[in-house]
């Protein structure tokens, strides 16, 4: 956007890409349908009103794909009797983006209780859109009873270990990693060494002007370690990335969007499609937040990322489903 | 006059008092079911309740998750005392305690959950 708005900020003083003002009205707005995008290094938040020229500009990007998580197939308490509705609306959004996007992401928590209807479900559903491949990485709700076995089996043909393996599209190097096995009494969510030494080598020959995309379901920052919103190792990930100059961090689980930027890192959780869950803190547990039937929609979106080739930073675009 | 008034009333209160006393008995076996149900352990909001609990030896202690999210029972011990299936909303699971000792567990999908089982 070369025409500067009052409700976009570009004050970076520190040259880290973020302002303050601009990080805090973000913050503000995430989860209430509204939605920032970092480009050329600069978070930029945007109101909803927005969202058509915001588009126009981005969606001129070489890679677009979308990212969905938590789609928690089964669930059926009073936050969300109908969750195959909300991820069929999910479909919906997808396949009305202006430009279609190239494959999805899916940041875990697919079924409720790992059942395999469950997981049929979802399947199913997401056959209806236009983007076909689907990446995977499990959530503590796919992996329950049998420590990810079936998981593997559906989603994790190629992969690694507990299900992690890394992908290249037009030049993004993906990364897909598993934080939600082999959990500690106390603990967050966990890596695990043979993960760690896995990515140190993957990631080695790499060129550090290689933009990367690393998508896990529990964040990989540590958000709000008091409800497990964090991982234990996940710094020890962050140093072998150190080199890189622009690598997005995609994460779910926390059932709403939340941002940070840390030098040439750009971390971002994406909303449910199923059910929405408390503010940090703003509750007495992290569980489904029930929300008044008509404003369900407001609080469950997709995730949109672009990327233009020579620009610092993905566009990371958040929208709701209603 | 008041005075035999305040006098009725203490008698009264006596009497209240040993009907009272009259089902002590009951008192007693009130108590020993509020040990049994301190058997039971209650998941609600993402937490055990109570977080400690002492038993004698021999004694069945169940979990119920009463939360709109699974949550599991494992013991922090390896090789595992006891694992319980995933528990889903209003489902149990039950594990009989015969040896003394101290049983830490936890619950394996939200691993900041976690609970004692003191065995005397």
């Amino acid at each position: 956007m070369s025409d500067k708005k009052n409700d976009e900020l570009l004050h970076d003083h520190n040259r880290d890409g973020i302002d303050r003002r601009g990080f805090l009205k973000c913050m503000a707005w995430a989860g209430t349908g509204a939605f920032c995008v970092i480009k050329g290094g600069v978070l930029q938040s945007y109101s909803l009103s927005r969202l058509s020229e915001l588009n126009a500009s981005v969606s001129k990007g070489e890679l677009s794909f979308v990212q969905i998580s938590d789609s928690h197939m089964g669930f059926n308490k009073a936050a969300n009797p109908d969750v195959v509705g909300t991820l069929k609306a999910a479909v919906d959004k997808i396949n009305g983006l202006s430009i279609p996007p190239e494959f999805m992401l899916h940041t875990g928590d697919i079924s409720h209780l790992s059942k395999p209807e469950e997981f049929d479900t979802v399947d199913q559903i997401l056959k209806g859109a236009k983007p076909k491949d689907v990446f995977y990485v499990p959530g503590e709700h796919d992996v329950l009873n049998d420590d990810g076995m079936q998981f593997l089996e559906r989603y994790g043909k190629g992969s690694k270990g507990a299900g992690w393996y890394s992908f290249e599209k037009k030049g993004v190097h993906f990364i897909g990693l598993v934080n939600v096995m082999n959990l500690k009494s106390g603990g967050l969510g966990t890596l695990g060494h043979d993960q760690l030494e896995w990515l140190e080598d993957d990631v080695k020959h790499l060129k550090p002007s290689t933009p990367l995309v690393v998508f896990a379901h529990i964040p990989l920052w540590s958000l709000y370690p008091e409800w497990g919103w964090g991982t234990e190792d996940s710094a020890q990930a962050l140093a072998y990335l150190k080199k890189f100059g622009s690598v997005t961090v995609l994460n779910g689980h926390i059932h709403q969007t939340m941002q940070k930027v840390e030098g040439n890192v750009t971390f971002h959780t994406a909303c449910s499609t199923a059910f929405p869950q408390p503010e940090p803190g703003k509750a007495d547990s992290p569980g489904p937040m029930k929300v008044p039937a008509e404003q369900l929609r407001n609080v469950l979106g997709i995730t949109d990322v672009n990327y233009v080739q020579g620009q610092h930073a993905l566009a990371v675009v958040d929208s709701s489903l209603a | 006059m008041k005075r035999s008034v305040f006098i009725a009333g203490l008698v009264a209160a006596l009497l209240i008092g040993m009907g009272v006393c009259g089902t002590g008995q009951k008192g007693s076996v009130t108590s020993a079911q509020e040990k049994m149900s301190a058997m039971e352990v209650k998941i609600d909001n993402f937490s055990f309740g109570p977080v400690t609990l002492t038993v004698p030896a021999g004694t069945t202690v169940t979990w119920t998750n009463r939360d709109d999210i699974p949550h599991t029972v494992v013991s922090t011990d390896d090789p595992k005392t006891f694992k319980s299936k995933v528990l889903d909303t209003d489902e149990k699971f039950s594990f009989t305690f015969n040896k003394p000792g101290t049983y830490s567990y936890f619950c394996s999908i939200h691993p900041k959950m976690t609970g004692k089982v003191i065995v005397q």
